[in-house]
């Protein structure tokens, strides 16, 4: 969070005096505020934010501890919104909920623990950028338009807009060269300034013209999300299962492998290991697309379970505007946040210490509505500056004692488009990843087979549906298998169990410890799937012919297809398979 | 120090008193009553002029004319080396009759929260002679991996062996090392004088009292004080292992009288209640609790914990273990089932998981086969377990051979691999051995999730003719 040193001194208005505390809940007489106000609270200021104004009482939800604040001390206003500071050096940073750097923090408390009452800049105000201008003297410009660009990390390039609340005008003066992000780099007939940073307050939405129908797959490299439950470039997805089913794998598996071009991690409320995995992992790892680290692409945002509650209601927000600023810059944005439960729970915890009316489970009323705020925020877009850009989000949820019939699963599935419903049962098999085939979905299915047609296989969408029907059969033969034993069963329908346990150990599983099945291109997703079929295929054939199903499942060629994953050099691997499976099956008649 | 005497109201563990002069939040009281005894407290909500209190060893004997003194600080732990081998109650008083305790510090028991960045992320294998934890749910330095147990299972002689016999292997092989020494610290709370006796015989017995801290709270103290005991041995853990290099094992038992306390203070509070009558920041107390463990960069020491909790009614769902499970690295799942089947220690793998295994296990840290290993009994045993349903409606001939083959893998998993004794101490090796003996009753090319390389490597193709034969 920034409080630039200026605004702060310029802005500040009356103090007020706290009259209560409670927790993160803290109440002031005499404060002048608005509404979303950053203020600091006691002696020591701790950072917080207006949330309710009752006459002369104003009630500060307190982004930091509050064990030993007292009655009696000080609140002093700082006049400004809750905002992050978005610019160059976003990307490669760790971030609390509130935007301040941890490794700034670490360095400023000289501690690993975390103190309270240091505030930190969202982004360095000393470090110089390059900044390389993209607009002449004399040129119009009018909000969004890119003036300059930065090399941010070696992957991007960071864009300097004209701040969407600004009139716009002619360039009257335009830099080059290193400056600091607080220097002005243009100016305009207007008299306005741009620098190469920008404030944002982050409960609102930073403008765009249009939303647009998205038609592209956000390509994860994990088979049964390609495959058969896509995720829209601009789309959204939920992720609800209990604990230990691979959400937070499944969340990094996306930040890891998913062809988007900046990636914004928010852990919201949950593990300190899991982050330093992330922090010690990312730049270790290629970006799939460009073979730079992963981390040069990605921002991270970390407020742990253990770190106060009201920060872990707004970090998904700074998340959230932080995507939206890399949006504006034209580029396809992945937002993951784990777990959007714990910022339910946040939301209902400060909502009872402000004895509010709870809702469903104590939750507030507007549990709904903050959630579909949220999702709001995720799209395809056209830009203000005609561009597009488009935000992806994929929110993980964390229903108590895994039941989704509970509020925040309900009302998240009233939302997004994509849901990926994870499966203690499969987990606890070690099948992942755990994703429910009969209860997961996809309504971007449909828009998205023209890229899959026309990009990978002509045959796509029939393929799939193959697979989709043999394992729904599957599904049915099993209640039948409970009664009666396997071998009670006709022989075709033996076999079709057959072909749909290749479809769920070879095509629908798949290991992300795995060095190579851990990305799967979206290739070898299809080419897998195909092999199967001609599996099935062929086996049928043989059956027809009088083969017993013994002997067609005794064929050696066959368990080899669930090394198809692990297979590097897999197209040389499955051709072969296929041959193998051709000629051991019809020699069987 | 003011001295008040405004008691307005008494409710269960909470106390209301009037104030004139601001009292922090958190910050610690003493109430003396009329008969002379002092209790303490804590501030749990301070507004002008009123502040309620909650008092840790209940309210009894309190009434209007007891006086109320505010320390204008938050409860702290005093620390030192010293306290190794010290048995102090759940407030932190020695209760040992042993020397006054003369601290090097004295440290806020409400933790601070490691940030993120400086944390180093846990992969050091730490071997437990349990072939079910080591072989299946590894077990690493920093993690928190909690036993989910239910009443009457013996969580308590399964942690007792961990204690025991945790050790990390290359150290042992006299390697470097890194010189840091290993100390447990056991906080109990709410659990009975025999249990508290079974610990402390064992600790005696062993000679591990020596390199322990433990914190009594018992059934018959007060469910209150049940909220400062684990803050107390947390803040010691954190004092040996980040400031004296110790390597530190914590031990809480029962998580659930925790929690039960935590509801009562909700209640009396009269909060709006969440799941079951249990608080909606349980999650979060939870936390601030599970959290204190870890790994710091550029420290040598580690915080390890393994909370014992047991589930009312055996439930998974019930809020306090999910609520545990959502924050813990894992659990050890204890099983009526194979309890009453004599299996000892009778850990039920498949609920089970370890968060950490994968990046502690494998070449240069346990055996290079080890993760395939434990993918594939995972898979085996699994479909053994789901077969076992279906025989006692067909029966066994109407199988076929390959499901017969994993049945009998299911058998064997528990007869041979988890049961084990709590006096067996298996190395790593020996645990992944007993796995190939088991994975040999299966066809070669039912394991599917093994590198082919390792399957030739140690696959035993005599099994395979035996099982056959019979
Ligand atoms: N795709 C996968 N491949 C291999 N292992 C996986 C995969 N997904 C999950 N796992 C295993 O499952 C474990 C639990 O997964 P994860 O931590 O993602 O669960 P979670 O749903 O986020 O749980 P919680 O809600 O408690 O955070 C992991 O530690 C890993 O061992
Ligand atoms: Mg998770």
């Amino acid at each position: 969070m920034s409080q630039a040193d200026e605004t702060q001194t310029e802005t500040v208005s009356e103090d007020g005096v706290i009259e209560s505390v409670s927790g993160p809940v803290v109440t002031a007489t005499d404060l002048d505020a608005r509404m979303n106000d950053v203020v600091y609270v006691g002696d020591e200021g701790l950072m917080g934010e207006v949330i309710e104004i009752e006459g002369n009482l104003t009630t500060i939800q307190v982004y930091e501890e509050t064990s030993g604040v007292g009655p009696g001390e000080p609140v002093e206003n700082t006049g400004e919104p809750l905002s992050v500071d978005l610019g160059p050096g976003m990307l490669d940073s760790i971030y609390d909920g509130v935007q301040r750097p941890l490794d700034v923090l670490e360095d400023k408390m000289g501690t690993a623990f975390l103190d309270r009452g240091v505030d930190a800049p969202g982004i360095d105000l000393e470090k110089q950028w390059e900044f390389e201008p993209e607009v002449e003297e004399g040129d119009e410009v009018e909000p969004g338009d890119v003036v300059g660009t930065v090399p941010e990390t070696v992957t991007i390039d960071h864009k300097v807009m004209v701040p969407p609340d600004y009139e716009g005008g002619e360039v009257t003066a335009i830099e080059s060269g290193e400056f600091t992000v607080e220097e002005t780099v243009v100016e305009l007939s207007s008299g306005e300034e741009i620098q190469m940073h920008q404030e944002w307050p982050v409960r609102q939405a930073r403008p765009a013209e249009n939303k647009e129908t998205p038609t592209e797959p956000l390509v994860t490299g994990q088979r049964v999300q390609d495959g058969l439950f896509p995720l829209a470039k601009g789309g959204t997805a939920a992720i609800p299962g209990p604990f230990g089913s691979g959400k937070t794998v499944t969340q990094q598996q996306l930040a890891k492998w998913s062809d988007a071009d900046i990636v914004v991690y928010i852990g919201c409320g949950e593990r300190g290991n899991e982050m330093t995995e992330v922090i010690e992992d990312f730049p270790e790892l290629p970006d799939p697309q460009t073979g730079n680290p992963l981390m040069a692409r990605t921002c991270l945002i970390a407020n742990t379970s253990n770190m106060p509650v009201a920060a872990r209601e707004s970090c998904i927000y700074t998340g959230i505007t932080i995507a939206e600023y890399y949006r504006d810059m034209g580029y396809d944005v992945a937002l993951m946040a784990d777990s959007t439960s714990r910022w339910a729970e946040a939301m209902r915890e400060i909502s009872s210490r402000l004895e509010e009316m709870p809702g469903e489970e104590g939750y507030p009323a507007y549990l709904a509505a903050r959630l579909s705020e949220f999702y709001e925020r995720a799209g395809r877009f056209e830009l203000i500056n005609g561009d597009e850009g488009t935000i992806s989000v994929v929110g993980a949820v964390s229903p108590p004692g895994g039941d989704f019939s509970e509020p925040v699963t309900q009302n998240t599935l009233r939302i997004v488009k994509t849901f990926w419903a994870l499966d203690a049962d499969l987990a606890e098999r070690r099948h992942f990843p755990s994703i429910n085939w009969n209860e997961s979905y996809s309504l971007y299915k449909d828009q998205l087979d023209p890229w899959w047609t026309s990009e990978i296989a002509s045959d796509w969408a029939e393929v799939r549906q193959w697979a989709v029907d043999v394992l729904d059969e599957e599904d049915e033969l099993q209640e039948i298998v409970q009664l009666v034993g396997k071998d009670a069963l006709p022989e075709d329908q033996q076999l079709t169990l057959e072909v749909a346990r290749y479809l769920r150990e070879a095509w629908l599983q798949q290991n992300a410890l795995h060095d190579v099945d851990t990305y799967c291109e979206p290739e070898k997703t299809y080419r897998m799937l195909t092999a199967i079929k001609t599996f099935n295929d062929e086996a049928f054939d043989a059956l027809e012919a009088g083969v017993p199903v013994e002997e067609i499942q005794d064929v050696d060629a066959a368990p080899r297809l669930n090394r198809m994953g692990t297979s590097e050099d897999w197209e040389a691997f499955i051709d072969e398979i296929e041959a193998d499976l051709e000629e051991q099956l019809r020699a069987l008649y | 120090m003011k001295e008040y005497q405004t008691i307005t109201e008494i409710s269960g563990p909470l106390v209301f008193a009037e104030v004139d002069e601001p009292v922090g939040y958190d910050e610690i009281v003493e109430i003396e009553t009329p008969q002379g005894d002092t209790l303490r407290g804590q501030v749990l909500e301070s507004s002008d002029g009123l502040v309620s209190i909650q008092v840790f060893e209940g309210t009894g004997g309190i009434d209007r004319n007891a006086s109320v003194r505010f320390l204008g600080e938050t409860m702290k732990m005093p620390v030192t080396e010293d306290l190794l081998g010290r048995v102090l109650d759940g407030s932190g008083n020695p209760i040992d009759d042993g020397p006054e305790i003369v601290p090097d510090e004295r440290r806020d028991i409400v933790g601070e929260a490691i940030n993120p960045f400086s944390r180093e992320y846990p992969e050091e294998f730490i071997q437990t002679g349990v072939s079910a934890i080591d072989g299946m749910n590894t077990l690493v330095r920093g993690q928190k991996l909690p036993i989910f147990s239910g009443s009457g299972l013996p969580h308590n002689e399964l942690a007792l062996q961990i204690a025991r016999q945790a050790t990390v292997p290359e150290e042992e092989e006299g390697d470097e090392g890194d010189g840091s020494e290993f100390a447990v610290i056991f906080g109990a709370m709410g659990i009975t004088q025999e249990e508290a006796n079974e610990f402390m015989d064992d600790f005696e017995r062993t000679g591990a009292l020596e390199r322990s801290v433990v914190f009594m709270n018992l059934a018959d103290d007060p469910a209150v004080e049940r909220q400062v005991t684990p803050r107390l041995a947390l803040t010691t853990a954190e004092y040996l292992a980040f400031e004296k290099d110790y390597h530190v094992l914590v031990i809480l038992t029962d998580m659930t009288n925790y929690c039960e306390a935590l509801r009562e203070i909700g209640a009396a509070r009269e909060e709006v209640p969440g799941r079951r009558g249990y608080p909606g920041y349980m999650y979060t107390d939870l936390a601030q609790l599970y959290e204190r463990a870890g790994r710091i960069e550029g420290k040598e020491g580690s915080v390890t914990q393994i909370p014992i909790l047991t589930m009312p009614g055996d439930d998974d769902t019930h809020p306090i273990p999910d609520l545990t499970g959502y924050i813990t690295e894992g659990q050890i799942m204890m099983d009526r089932d194979l309890n009453s089947q004599g299996v000892e220690p009778p850990i039920n793998v498949l609920p089970s998981l370890s968060r950490l295994m994968d990046d502690g296990i494998g070449e240069g840290l346990t055996r290079e086969d080890h993760g395939d290993v434990s993918d594939q009994m995972y898979a085996a045993y699994a479909e053994g377990e789901d077969l076992r349903d279906l025989v006692n409606i067909v029966g066994r001939e109407a199988l076929s051979e390959r499901d017969n083959k994993f049945l009998d893998f299911a058998d064997r998993f528990e007869e041979e691999f988890v049961q084990q004794g709590y006096d067996t101490n298996r190395s790593i090796d020996e645990t992944l051995e007993i796995g190939w003996d088991l994975l040999s009753m299966l066809p070669e090319e039912e394991l599917n999730r093994i590198d082919e390389e390792l399957i030739d490597e140690h696959y035993r193709e005599e099994e395979v003719e035996a099982v056959q034969a019979d």
